[in-house]
């Protein structure tokens, strides 16, 4: 009997649990509170401001530490809003001579250009031991004390709580923290070629006495490009014109820290217990991280001393229709805890979402015909099942480009040569982009027709955006060239029905990839049938991620895929990836297929410093017309990021660019708890299956072994 | 025997050296100190300005095994397979090339994998010997006829396929327990439910048929004839002799995977999300995160030997003819 | 005109394929080992797991035999170097659609967007190109040409598979006993269902199609060569090296005996996922820097495919060599090895002659059990990508790439279902012949304590 009573047992234990569905997997006291449910893949590597650069991390960072500035939440095109700032800073330009020059002035007479930089007063720190203060003023957790090291294990052994005032030298403490060569933070040799001092003082850090695990009070260094003014107000000077530089100010890498953070840290048996500014932000945003487990999950906590920041007033026209502005001027946030949820496999996050757990949900590419299909007119919409969910659907094309590269440095793809050039464009008209959106993203991507994305100044629309080489306009749309015309431009370029002549096979060029999951097969099976159209044989060298990563760097691979995200809604930011002195293999910088025309080099120096307008407009269409011409990349396609939530769900509108956005959210708890009853009813009948199943068999066991026994003793 | 223990736990250094001589050698010749850094540390903007810092940060930046620099023993000690080792020898596992401290993960992520483990081997003992002393009993019935084969049709299957099936049937058609996730303490078990019998059914047709094959030889056994001849009744028979007398395999088999069980089960906790030590094994391979690697196959070797250990010294238990020398 | 290009993974089994005729020539003339495999010939299970054995033999073999065909692809396939199966099913190779379809669809299973006569777009489910393209759309119709093809493919199976059993039952087995009649009802069956299959197959694609439209039955059939060889050219590496080693441990005790136990236990020590890992990033490494010798694909995924299972015999010879010296140590005290001692037998003759044939058994029997849990750890090894190359057709790969398939609504689950089926029929039929083998070499099991769960089980955890 000891097999029926087991799934028995389980059953009234499970079903003891309440009302609740049993397949709930949050504890009992949760359900009805105000958390938002949501997921991670990946444990963030870093959430110290200062080296923190994946998406994956800002999702954390940005509702914890709250930069200058911010992106408004409604309005499009993107536009900038101070955060904690008072305003916009506008940069005044100097010459050597110190002369204030106009904003117009061309780069080379710019010597200085300085942000002044005024803080809202009265802004606080999420409650924390590190501010925690005796009577007298000092800070209780700082220095040597005897009940320490060894008994804490976490921040919550830390009984007093302080605060402290948010201040202009906190901003300027964290400038100098991107120069500490300790921390690695990946812009420091960028920001290093803008801010005055910021790689001298990389040096003097350097050289200054390592006390290991120990505080180095960076307090003590001076920063020639930062000055505190007052206790609101800093300047930061730029050693050139940049004038994308406000938009780093709305990146967490310019957001505060305080130095008292660090110094706690900073005591002895702190990092053993994974107690550090990477894995415990400071900081004054809506949010602060209370737990961070990344083995299981991460929850975020409603700041208590976050200041009165309220929900915008004003959006785009629609806004309001679409009930976007009906918390306008309410304070934020709504929502009074997060829960990020480690999920490692795309299958249960699916599940989990259908079934009421999660309340957002990207869509798992295999998901995608379950959640999405195309209407008559080819606009996505959501199938009846997701209807009769009620489940949300929003779209939203990313600044970012997904392109297949190939190495200009190889002799057979790369170079300026006519040949080599119209190889590539052959290439770039073979290779069905359309088809490879509607395979492999489930059309989740707006074809590109150079480097530039929708959304992002310098972009065109319809035929003015064609891309000449690949498409034509025809009937109203931009449609691909013929195929015929590539097997032309490949016999010009010296390969005659694709056979390379000098060995009359047929010609052999090198994809280089790495593993990206289950889908890789199918991927370059696809791509090596494009090849085969030209008549040209693609071996694909697929290798582990360093080993690819080296390959790109050293100049070895020939064709490969590649992408990028905007770090910036700019047109510098995509067409930098293409600048010469960018270059890969010569310079380690972002330009991976290490194309260097001096023509563009020109134009793209005088594009980057312009302000948004005709002029900028003009070059910036100069210099995608001698990229498309030269076929340095196969453009390939802007992916687009479809998003679920449920009804219950508020406030949503995508937004590309900020990651703060959580503290917008509205959730409906009511309505999520009636839902997640209504689409969990626990099915009985297959247990009841189950035993009966057992118990026929031990029945039939039973009246075998009866009669056997008298079988033995007759 | 404690002679015989103390030379048994000497002869494990040189295995535990050899183990971690031939990871080390294999993870760095596939994987330079520069591959791991610029793995770190991202893909954007990154200098090589910051990728030496970050091998100097942890010690990356020595020769590997041979300093010629150096004079006298410092050409040995003072490289990175020497001190890493040493620090690991010691049970230190630093921290692992993303940051985090080893030893605390470790202690932390130990639980799940032994949550699952635990009640995995203890349902599967009781399953498979229950179903395996009814085949012995009933040998040669419909009962034993058709439990054979479907046991071999159980070992043929795939585990992913129980893992895959068990989800979307348990979880997703039937809602009864969630798909996947943990929680702590007592909110754990219903997460464990489907995990555990995924971990059962995967291995259930392989044992009951070995156990079955055990009872079988003991029935045929002369002392079997024998304690029927004296009219002892059937049941005092299975329980009293036969099971007694193959328990004995069956224990010393089981022993040795004891300490393994602390590793956990790499995919079933990766499909579940479970924190144990397998998926941290399974993402640190994924992470090429070489420090993790390192620490997980020094303990795993020690559990290895400790298993061995194990076995032998349960013989002693069991069967008092053997003797340790 | 084609000629022949042998890739080292056919090398490998064809010289697996001599080995075990050199073998049967052997077990035939010596009456000690004729007995055993008498014995398992005489169970009907065991005689008919050798049928569907034998069937997944001849298909990896066909599959094993590499062409080159001189003349330029008209078809657009990517290689020119195609197998002997390649050829036979041609018609399932080239008749790919875009993307997923189901079992015998006629149309595709998602929508496309197709531009109208009119000029519009449109969403539709468009006609499948290859897949039922002959028969008429209509249910009834469908139904009824399925019916036709099948009983017509059912007959000529039938009557080829008669044909076969009149010509080589009589020969190869003397007479008619029970096992031989099991093992010419398996044969019928086989060839009725192939029958089935085969004239079904070139029409419709009986298992669907996958997401880039390539017949998920084809990619079926081209697995069972990687299964097959994953299951027995492991043992081929680790055999040589556990003989040795084994034995020569077991008979010359001491030093050796010291070193090679060091060397397994060290081995054993290290988790074999982690060891597998280690070794499969140590090869694409090695591929990288050698990027100009692997110019073809075929050639990198059979490279793969063979350090892949250099890899698996390398973590999976220890248990063996284990066995093996416990066996030496014990015969190396019997009465004839002493005598041949007396004799002045030189050491070598003496493991030759008297240790190595006396220990075949246990090398038998752990060959045919490890061979079914080799078969499954490909597919979880896939799962951690240090499987076999991505462009190989596996069973690992496709229940990889199935995993996401099950999240889809209506659910696809085609893939899944044939990967999983070829691949238990494969390694259930295996596991019932290793079952009789080791009833009949070992009738006493616990003797070597062979665990029915082979250690490379441990894998698929």
């Amino acid at each position: 009997m000891r097999k029926l009573s087991l799934p028995l047992a389980l059953a009234l234990a499970l079903g003891a649990c309440g009302a609740e569905p049993l397949n709930n997997p949050y504890p009992t006291a949760e359900s009805g509170r105000s958390i938002l449910y949501t997921t991670f893949e990946e444990r963030p590597k870093h959430l110290d401001p200062a080296s923190s650069y994946s998406e994956n991390e800002a999702v954390i960072t940005s509702q914890v530490y709250e930069p200058l500035l911010q992106y408004h939440f409604l309005q499009r095109p993107y536009a900038l809003v101070p955060l904690t700032a008072t305003e916009v800073p506008q940069p005044t330009y100097y010459d050597a001579h110190d002369q204030m020059l106009p904003a117009s002035a061309p780069d080379e007479q710019v010597a200085r250009a300085v942000y002044r930089l005024r803080l809202r007063p009265g802004i606080r720190y999420q409650p924390h031991p590190a501010f925690a203060q005796r009577d007298d003023g000092s800070l209780i957790y700082h220095g040597p004390r005897k009940e320490r090291p060894g008994t804490v294990r976490s921040l919550a052994d830390f009984p007093r709580l302080g605060t402290r005032e948010l201040v202009a030298a906190d901003y300027v403490y964290q400038l100098k923290r991107l120069a500490n060569p300790r921390l690695n933070s990946p812009i420091a040799g960028f920001m290093g070629h803008y801010i005055r001092g910021l790689d001298a003082l990389g040096v003097v850090l350097r050289a200054a006495p390592d006390r290991s695990g120990g505080f180095l009070d960076l307090r003590e260094f001076p920063l020639a490009g930062a000055r505190v003014l007052d206790r609101y107000t800093f300047e930061i000077e730029l050693t050139q014109k940049y004038p994308q530089f406000i938009y780093w100010l709305a990146m967490p890498f310019f957001a505060p820290v305080p130095w008292e953070a660090e110094r706690f840290y900073a005591e002895p048996g702190m990092a053993e217990h994974n107690l550090t500014l990477d894995w415990q932000p400071v900081g004054t945003g809506p949010y602060l991280l209370r737990e961070n487990n990344p083995n299981r999950r991460m929850t975020l906590a409603r700041n208590p001393n976050f200041w009165r920041e309220t929900y915008p007033t004003d959006g785009e026209s629609g806004d309001a229709a679409a009930g976007l502005l009906a918390d306008a001027g309410r304070p934020l946030p709504f929502i009074d805890a997060v829960h990020f949820m480690l999920e490692k496999e795309d299958i249960p996050q699916w599940g989990k979402f259908l079934q009421g757990y999660y309340d957002t949900s990207p869509i798992a590419p295999d998901g995608f015909d379950q959640a999405i299909r195309f209407a008559p007119d080819g606009s996505a919409e959501l199938t009846p099942e997701m209807r009769a969910h009620a489940v949300q659907l929003s779209v939203a094309t990313q600044a970012a480009i997904s392109y297949i590269g190939f190495n200009m440095q190889d002799p057979v793809v790369g170079g300026a040569s006519a040949g080599a050039r119209k190889l590539r464009q052959a290439l770039s008209i073979a290779l069905d982009v359309e088809e490879m959106i509607s395979i492999f993203s489930n059309g989740r991507g707006v074809v590109a027709q150079g480097p530039i994305p929708p959304g992002i100044f310098g972009y065109r629309e319809g035929a003015a955006g064609l891309n000449p080489v690949v498409y034509e306009w025809r009937a109203g749309r931009a449609q691909r060239r013929p195929l015929a015309h590539a097997r032309a431009l490949l016999a010009q370029a010296g390969y005659p029905e694709g056979r390379d002549p000098a060995s009359g096979e047929p010609l052999t060029l090198y994809f280089d990839a790495h593993s990206t999951g289950p889908d890789t097969k199918a991927l370059y099976q696809w791509y090596r049938k494009q090849f085969a159209k030209l008549g040209l044989r693609l071996v694909v060298r697929m290798t582990d991620y360093n080993r690819f990563q080296d390959k790109v760097r050293q100049g070895n691979a020939q064709i490969f895929s590649w992408g990028w995200n905007a770090d910036y809604p700019d047109p510098e930011n995509f067409l930098f990836l293409l600048y010469g002195p960018n270059g890969k293999v010569a310079h380690q910088g972002e330009n991976a297929t290490n194309y260097a025309d001096p023509e563009f080099d020109r134009l793209f120096t005088e594009m980057r410093a312009l302000p948004n307008g005709p002029r900028r407009q003009a070059l910036l269409d100069q210099l995608v017309t001698l990229a498309r011409n030269d076929a340095p990349w196969i453009w390939g396609f802007h992916p687009q990021a479809y998003a679920l939530s449920h009804q219950w769900y508020g406030n949503v509108k995508p937004h590309m660019m900020a990651r703060n956005t959580l503290k917008y959210r509205r959730l409906d708890t009511t309505l999520r708890d009636q839902q997640r009853k209504a689409w969990n009813a626990p099915q009985w009948w297959p247990l009841l299956g189950v035993g009966g199943g057992v118990l026929l068999a031990l029945g039939g066991g039973w009246r075998l072994w009866r009669r056997r026994q008298r079988a033995t003793i007759a | 025997m404690s002679a015989y223990l103390i030379r048994r736990l000497l002869y494990a250094l040189p295995i535990v050296l050899g183990v971690n001589l031939l990871t080390f050698v294999l993870f760095f010749v596939v994987n330079t100190p520069d591959d791991m850094a610029r793995m770190q540390l991202g893909e954007r903007r990154v200098t090589a300005q910051a990728v030496a810092l970050w091998k100097a940060e942890r010690g990356y930046d020595r020769p590997l095994f041979w300093d010629a620099s150096r004079s006298g023993v410092d050409q040995l000690t003072d490289t990175l397979f020497f001190t890493s080792s040493q620090r690991l020898f010691s049970f230190d596992f630093g921290r692992s090339d993303a940051g985090r401290d080893i030893g605390a993960d470790l202690r932390q992520r130990m639980w799940p994998s032994l949550a699952i483990a635990v009640p995995v081997l203890l349902v599967e003992l009781a399953l498979a010997l229950t179903w395996a002393l009814l085949m012995a009993w009933l040998r040669g019935s419909a009962l034993d006829v058709w439990s054979a084969i479907v046991c071999v049709a159980m070992m043929s299957c795939s585990g992913l396929f129980y893992i895959i099936g068990g989800q979307w049937l348990m979880a997703k058609l039937w809602h009864l327990v969630p798909i996947s996730g943990y929680g702590e303490g007592l909110a754990a078990l219903h997460f464990l439910v489907l995990p555990v019998l995924v971990g059962v059914l995967a291995s259930l047709g392989a044992n009951v048929r070995w156990y079955r094959a055990l009872f079988a030889e003991e029935l045929a056994k002369d002392y079997v004839r024998m304690a029927h001849a004296k009219g002892l009744s059937e049941p005092r028979v299975m329980f009293g002799h036969v099971l007694r007398n193959a328990l004995i395999p069956i224990l010393t088999g089981v022993v040795v995977l004891l300490p393994s069980l602390f590793l956990g089960a790499l995919i079933t906790e990766a499909f579940f999300a479970i924190p144990g030590l397998g998926s941290y094994t399974i993402e640190a391979l994924q992470a090429q995160d070489f420090a993790i690697v390192r620490a997980m196959v020094y303990l795993g070797s020690l559990l290895y030997i400790a298993g061995l250990l194990l076995t032998d010294l349960s013989y002693v238990l069991v069967d008092p003819r053997v003797r340790l020398a | 005109m084609p000629t022949l290009v042998p890739l080292w993974s056919d090398v490998c089994l064809w010289l697996l394929v001599l080995v075990g005729l050199w073998y049967a020539r052997q077990a035939r003339r010596h009456e000690p080992l004729r007995a055993p495999w008498r014995a398992v010939r005489r169970g009907p299970m065991a005689l008919a797991a050798a049928c569907v054995l034998l069937v997944y033999l001849a298909i990896a073999l066909l599959d094993s035999v590499h062409l080159e065909r001189t003349t330029r692809p008209a078809d657009g396939a990517e290689t020119a170097i195609l197998s002997v199966l390649d050829v036979l099913l041609t018609p399932l190779r080239l008749g790919v659609e875009t993307s997923y379809s189901a079992p015998f669809a006629t149309r595709a299973f998602s929508q496309e967007s197709v531009l109208t006569s009119a000029g519009r777009v449109q969403r539709e489910y468009p006609r499948l190109r290859y897949g039922a393209a002959h028969s008429a759309e209509s249910q009834g119709a469908r139904a009824r040409d399925i019916f036709q093809r099948s009983a017509t493919g059912a007959v000529a199976g039938l009557a080829l598979a008669l044909s076969a059993l009149w010509l080589a039952l009589p020969a190869a087995l003397g007479r008619t006993d029970r096992a031989a009649r099991a093992a010419g009802l398996t044969l019928l069956a086989l060839g009725v269902g192939g029958g089935v299959l085969l004239a079904l197959a070139t029409r419709y694609h009986v298992f669907g199609t996958d997401k880039v439209g390539s017949d998920v039955f084809y990619q079926a059939l081209k697995s069972v060569r990687t299964g097959l060889l994953i299951g027995t050219l492991t043992t081929l590496v680790a055999l040589p090296l556990a003989l040795v080693l084994g034995v020569a441990a077991g008979y010359f005790r001491g030093f050796t005996d010291d070193l090679v136990q060091y060397f397994y236990t060290t081995l054993s020590a290290i988790p074999g996922v982690l060891l597998v890992a280690a070794s499969a990033l140590l090869l694409d490494a090695y591929m990288t820097r050698h990027a100009e010798a692997f110019t073809s694909l075929l050639a990198r995924a059979d490279l793969r495919l063979l350090a892949l299972c250099g890899i698996l015999g390398i973590t999976s010879w220890t248990s063996l060599c284990r066995l093996l010296r416990a066996e030496a140590l014990k015969l190396r005290e019997m009465d004839f090895v002493h005598a041949a001692r007396a004799l002045g037998a030189r050491s070598g003759q003496i493991l030759r002659q008297h240790l190595v044939p006396n220990v075949m058994h246990i090398v038998i029997i752990t060959t045919v059990l490890d061979f079914s849990s080799l078969v499954l750890a490909e597919a979880a090894l896939t799962y951690l990508d240090i499987g076999v190359d991505p462009s190989m057709d596996s069973w690992g790969n496709m229940i990889n790439a199935a995993r996401l398939e099950l999240a889809r609504e209506p659910l696809v689950w085609w893939s899944l279902a044939a990967a999983l089926s070829s691949m238990f029929g494969l390694v259930l039929a295996a596991n019932i012949f290793a079952d009789a083998v080791r009833d009949a070499f070992d009738p006493r099991q616990r003797e070597f304590g062979l665990t029915p769960s082979a250690p490379t089980a441990r894998v698929c955890e």
